[in-house]
């Protein structure tokens, strides 16, 4: 099982990367992982991982982009509340690196 | 263009046959299953103590079971007329994505222990053991083909590379050693229902979202139902439809239709899954018990009628197998096809009048249509030969004034996969499906040039989600991919008539 180490604890992760326990997750694991995915972690950043973890413990799944664009434009502003908002912050595509961060299984499917 | 390691294949004005690199594509692999995923599914949770022989002793029983088979593993000539017809040969350059190599790791295997020549004089007829070196290359090879079958179309006698695969993937798990991405979808469907693995109110909190959205855009009060007995119709749709864009747009054009007939539907959570990666892996027995789940939910909501949503290997599924593996399907109405196409149901409301089309309102885009294989090659709709090409082609005219085809080498039964089909959509395989989908750019990039193509119009989830991630890759922006119900959806009017049927 692949893993990687922080501050003396070690992590279990896919072979993606991505935590196999949702509990591990904190600030520091995020921002090691949000490194791994050379993203640097801003105040927008966060407002989508927190987003993300509140909807992942209600539903148990990621919830789709649009839901994620709607809550953060409610939020944010609406201005901000697009899918090329979301790809600017995290390029690699927002349900896949920021559900990364935000310490969430890596969603599969026909996705 | 994109930042990765491998080379990305030079778009050229035509599809040109690569010159050949030994081993090009030896290091792309599947991530192998666990026991978490295997040993769901009824499969050897790790590779078994005694893999050689039993994976003999399964080839056995599938020559047995298959005499199609059989007959493929026989009649090959060696033409070499399917060669240069695999897109990954022709990505990869790598000769075993050949389709006539890919079936010799079959083939090498079954003359050793099924012919006499092979068991007396291996090394004469080509025929090898079933041993690590060999059972590597089957891992590798055997996950290099999407399972398209355009090499059957260009073989004279019909070998169909894609059965053969299908087989080797089955022989695989039989022994342990399954691949995790298709493994792991299967196990979803059968806990959650899906292979998104969205539980039902998470389903049911997208499906409301997306009733509002609908109100708010078009005032018109749009339903998604969701579990709902009683309903005429059980919409199955692939559940990349209830998550992923573009996917949720034709989602909304599903419902639009519904709507503007007048005809009641429902969406069911236990069965949220059109797609069957039973079929994929080659087991039969998955295959069924998803297939199940349909037919289980059909009768428990006392439905009519069964539609199928965009999704290329569900049509493939419904189409073909349903029948054979969760009929009789005697409950429904005999007045419809059983099942139907969404864009048969959708195309035949339109010609009897029920929906009208404002075409205008795509006139930002200039739309091509990519067939997907498993539609193409494997499936019919409407009631006339080669309907599955034309049906969905009538409703792109009939929703939009600019249509323009591809280079005709590329579509029709002659299609190209997307790259990412027969259950290898999945990231460790990117650089296979970057250079699989390379044909497919070719001919796109020549109508995005020469015609002034915007839009490429697709029937299926994993067509959808590949080229949403490929195309950009490739230098053409994302927003260039879309469903046929997504154009439905932007042309049709609302309360304009309601429906006659
Ligand atoms: S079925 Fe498709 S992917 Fe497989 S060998 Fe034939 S052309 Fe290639
Ligand atoms: S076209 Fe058919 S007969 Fe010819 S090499 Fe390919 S599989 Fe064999």
């Amino acid at each position: 099982m692949p893993s990687f180490e922080l501050n003396g604890r070690t992590y279990e992760t896919d072979e993606d990367g991505y935590l196999i326990n949702l509990a591990d997750w904190n600030q520091d694991v995020a921002k090691y992982l949000a490194e791994g995915e050379s993203v640097d972690m801003t105040e927008s950043h966060w407002e989508v991982v927190n987003f993300l973890r509140e909807y992942y413990e209600e539903y148990k799944i990621a919830p789709m982009i649009r839901i994620l664009t709607k809550a953060i434009g409610k939020k944010l502003g609406k201005e901000k509340g697009n899918t090329k908002y979301l790809y600017d912050l995290y390029p690699g595509g927002p349900a896949k690196q920021a559900c990364k961060i935000a310490g969430l299984p890596k969603p599969t499917g026909c996705v | 263009m994109a930042d990765v390691n491998y080379e990305i294949p030079e778009i050229q004005d035509e599809i040109e046959t690569p010159r050949l690199k030994e081993g090009a594509s030896a290091h792309l692999g599947p991530y192998p299953a666990q026991e978490k995923h295997m040993a769901p599914l009824g499969f050897p949770a790790a590779r078994v103590e005694d893999w050689q022989s039993k994976g003999v002793e399964k080839l056995g029983e599938l020559l047995k079971k298959y005499r199609s088979l059989q007959v493929y593993l026989d009649i090959c000539v060696k033409c070499g007329a399917c060669a240069d017809k695999c897109h990954y040969y022709l990505g990869t350059r790598d000769p075993h994505n050949m389709p006539v190599q890919r079936a010799e790791l079959m083939r090498g295997v079954y003359r050793r222990y099924f012919t006499p020549a092979g068991k007396l004089l291996p090394g004469v007829v080509r025929a090898h053991d079933f041993d690590e070196e060999t059972l590597k290359k089957w891992v590798t090879y055997f996950h290099q083909c999407s399972q398209c079958r355009r090499c059957s179309v260009f073989c004279p006698y019909g070998i169909d590379t894609a059965e053969i695969s299908m087989a080797a993937r089955e022989i695989m798990d039989s022994i342990g050693v399954g691949h995790k991405y298709t493994t792991e979808i299967v196990g979803k469907v059968h806990t959650i229902g899906n292979n998104l693995g969205i539980p039902q109110p998470a389903l049911k909190g997208t499906l409301e979202f997306l009733e509002e959205d609908m109100l708010d855009t078009s005032g018109h009060e749009i339903r998604l139902p969701l579990d709902q007995p009683g309903a005429e119709v059980l919409l199955v749709a692939p559940s990349a439809d209830f998550f992923s864009e573009p996917h949720i747009q034709s989602l909304m054009g599903y419902a639009k239709v519904f709507h503007q007939a007048g005809i009641s539907f429902t969406i069911s959570s236990y069965a949220s899954e059109a797609a069957n990666f039973g079929m994929f892996i080659g087991s039969f027995d998955q295959k069924r018990k998803i297939a199940a789940r349909i037919a289980k939910q059909a009768r428990e909501l006392g439905v009519k009628r069964l539609v199928v949503g965009e999704c290329g290997h569900a049509w493939r599924v419904a189409y073909s197998f349903w029948n054979t593996l969760a009929g009789p399907w005697d409950f429904l109405d005999p007045n419809y096809p059983v099942p139907q196409h969404i864009c048969e149901f959708t195309y035949d409301l339109y010609k009897k009048g029920a929906l009208v089309f404002d075409r205008d309102a795509n006139d930002d885009k200039v739309v091509t249509f990519h067939d997907s294989c498993n539609v193409a090659r494997a499936t019919r709709m409407g009631d006339r030969p080669g309907g599955q090409m034309m049906i969905p082609r009538e409703l792109i005219r009939a929703t939009c004034n600019r249509f323009v085809e591809m280079d005709p080498d590329t579509i029709g039964e002659k299609t190209f996969c997307c790259g990412g089909g027969g259950g290898l959509l999945t990231d460790e395989l990117m650089e296979l499906r970057v250079k699989g989908a390379m044909p497919r750019v070719t001919a796109l990039k020549r109508v995005m040039e020469d015609k002034e193509v915007n839009f490429l119009g697709l029937i299926c989830a994993i067509c959808k989600a590949q080229f949403s991630k490929i195309l950009p890759i490739y230098g053409i922006p994302m927003e260039t991919v879309g469903g046929v119900h997504q154009l439905v959806s932007n042309a049709i009017q609302l309360g304009a008539k309601r429906g006659i049927v």
